[in-house]
């Protein structure tokens, strides 16, 4: 029987289902895992280590009682253990988003994703560790810390979910949660190897997902094989009454099992040109036409599109998402949660608990917004950046009346040196240049291990697809993962 | 383009933001090299392009407007910095 680590979520659930292996072993084994790799790590800003076990043990009389009476299906996810991002609300678990301002709080409720998976019977092992409020493409900007890449620990793993994806890349459990506003599962991905889907905007319920850019967040899902990704999406997509904007698209019927001999016949895969730019490693863009050669192998018709305002996409974001989350941030104030900074009066309460709490990105980016939204300059910035982002979505329905997918790289480098970054902000955002555009269309993109640079670093393609239509991006990504080993690579710890 | 130091202490006190010297003088050579990346969007004619305000399609999920518990006003004090009787506590506003 395979190490109980390396066991996928849909290995686990076959040996919980036989009997093979209980929920509390296959917990205490990741439970051991983190305690002698966290140190070199640090994924985790919370763990809860006996709230796992107890509610494992729980999971293992409900597999008892299944395996008297097996009339009754038993829930998705029962006694598999999960990692949640540390901007989703966990009730009694302490949130801080990676900020000190946060410090302290401990949600008396659940986000409505993470409800979805304890009723699916998950076991959270934890919170992982982010970029401050999700801001940031390498978990530099956590107040606790950065996180370790498990391929090189003197890189970053990514980000802005940089702890789920290196607590999923390094086996410290087999599944877990993140959030993408501009591409934060979908990098950290591609920089770890492993595989994460960021769903159409309106597909998974944001209440309980502390708010960064309302009109890009979504609630993301990694896995190590396409296969898992998609079952802990279809956990969490479905309208919820808590949220308005979580539309009536209830979870796919999606199987798995018996490709055809061409699974991917008559598919139209479309390749940008705009996705391919000078300056870009060499080795990522080899990988990923390789991948697309792959995909045509399985059946795809690979053709050109063109997605011209791609250039436009940063520009657009950097003045969108910091507006929105000038707003969504200015509830950090000292009053209701979190820390407060000892002054006299009301504004100077305000002012300096912001200001000594939130760390440098936050604060220049809610300075950004502050100014894309200030009088006399909404109309030149963030008036422009909304209709320069309809422009962006009509690149993409104009390809999507020509193509199925689209296939991109993820990021234009694989993982890049702790600290390499920190003095310029605007080569940090480059990072997100080829995600950006699926946040600001609404569009579901997947991303998964296409291949190794000469260092050993994983290389990350995504595929994109119209709006509500996950089920083709599993099947695409599962069809590659059913005829190549990439997602099986394991980093040396 | 270039920010100016009032500017940015305009900013700073828009978005209740209490900056030290150095913060200032550092965001504003990062916030004008950003803007001068973003300038790229006024190159764009836009005059005919109506703004994206959502990506969803037209819908609406208003619910019946009825009372329903929610979470109790301890729970929901527990994480303030200062509370009293069962309110949150702040500074005086007013004199």
């Amino acid at each position: 029987m395979t190490e109980l680590i390396e066991l996928t979520l849909a290995e686990s659930l076959s040996a919980l289902r036989s009997g093979e292996i209980s929920s509390r072993e296959l917990t205490q084994a990741c439970l051991e895992r983190i305690q002698s790799l966290e140190p070199q790590l640090h994924a985790f800003l919370y763990l809860a280590p006996d709230r796992a076990l107890s509610r494992a043990e729980m999971a293992d009389r409900q597999w008892a009682n299944w395996r008297r009476d097996p009339s009754k299906s038993q829930p998705a996810l029962l006694g598999v253990p999960v990692v949640i991002k540390d901007v989703l609300c966990v009730e009694g678990m302490p949130c801080t988003c990676g900020s000190r301002i946060l410090e302290g709080f401990v949600p008396p409720y659940n986000a409505t994703a993470v409800e979805r998976l304890f009723n699916a019977g998950a076991v959270v092992l934890g919170k992982t560790n982010t970029d401050e409020f999700a801001m940031g493409s390498s978990t530099e900007n956590s107040a606790f810390g950065v996180t370790h890449n498990p391929w090189d620990l003197e890189r970053v793993p990514g980000g802005s979910s940089g702890g789920s994806a290196a607590a999923v890349a390094a086996r410290l459990a087999p599944i877990g949660l993140g959030t993408d506003t501009g591409g934060s599962v979908r990098h950290p991905a591609a920089f770890t190897g492993v595989t994460a889907i960021k769903p159409s905007y309106g597909r998974v319920s944001r209440y309980g997902l502390v708010a960064f850019g309302s009109s890009l967040d979504v609630v993301g899902a990694f896995g190590r094989t396409v296969e898992d990704t998609a079952s802990v999406f279809c956990v969490m997509a479905g309208h919820d009454p808590k949220d308005s904007t979580s539309m009536e698209y209830p979870a796919p019927e999606i199987s798995f099992s018996d490709l055809a001999e061409l699974p991917l016949n008559n598919m139209r895969i479309g390749v940008p040109a705009e996705y391919f730019i000078s300056g870009m490693q060499v080795e990522v863009e080899t990988a990923v036409r390789a991948a697309v050669q792959a995909l045509e192998d399985l059946g795809a018709l690979i053709c050109p599109v063109s997605l011209p305002h791609t250039q436009y996409a940063l520009p657009v974001y950097y003045l969108i998402a910091p507006a929105e989350a000038s707003a969504n941030l200015a509830r950090y104030d000292g009053v209701r949660y979190g820390v407060r900074a000892a002054a006299d009066t009301m504004w100077d309460v305000f002012r300096q608990t912001r200001g000594q709490n939130f760390g440098p990105e936050v604060k220049r980016r809610i300075m950004l917004g502050t100014y894309a939204l200030s009088a006399g300059y909404y109309d030149a910035y963030y008036g422009q950046a909304q209709k320069v982002r309809t422009l962006i979505r009509r690149d993409f329905e104009k390809a999507f009346s020509e193509v199925d997918l689209i296939a991109a790289p993820v990021t234009p480098s694989t993982a890049f040196r702790i600290g390499e970054h920190a003095d310029d902000p605007l080569a940090m955002y480059l990072e997100d240049i080829f995600t950006l555009p699926a946040n600001l269309a609404g569009i579901p993109a997947l991303a998964f291990p296409v291949g190794f640079d000469r260092k050993g670093l994983p290389i990350g393609m995504q595929l994109m697809a119209p709006h509500f239509q996950e089920e083709r991006l599993f099947k695409a990504g599962h069809a590659y993962q059913q005829s190549t080993d990439w997602h099986h690579a394991r980093p040396r710890l | 383009m270039s920010l100016t130091l009032d500017q940015v202490d305009h900013i700073a006190n828009l978005a209740k933001l209490t900056l030290t010297e150095e913060e200032k003088l550092l965001y504003l050579e990062q916030l004008s090299a950003i803007l001068d990346y973003v300038a790229s969007l006024q190159t764009l004619d836009t005059s005919e392009i109506p703004p994206t305000s959502s990506v969803l399609p037209p819908h609406s999920f208003l619910r019946a407007d009825e009372p329903q518990l929610g979470l109790s006003i301890e729970d929901l004090l527990r994480g303030a910095p200062q509370t009293e009787e069962g309110q949150f506590r702040i500074p005086a506003v007013f004199e």
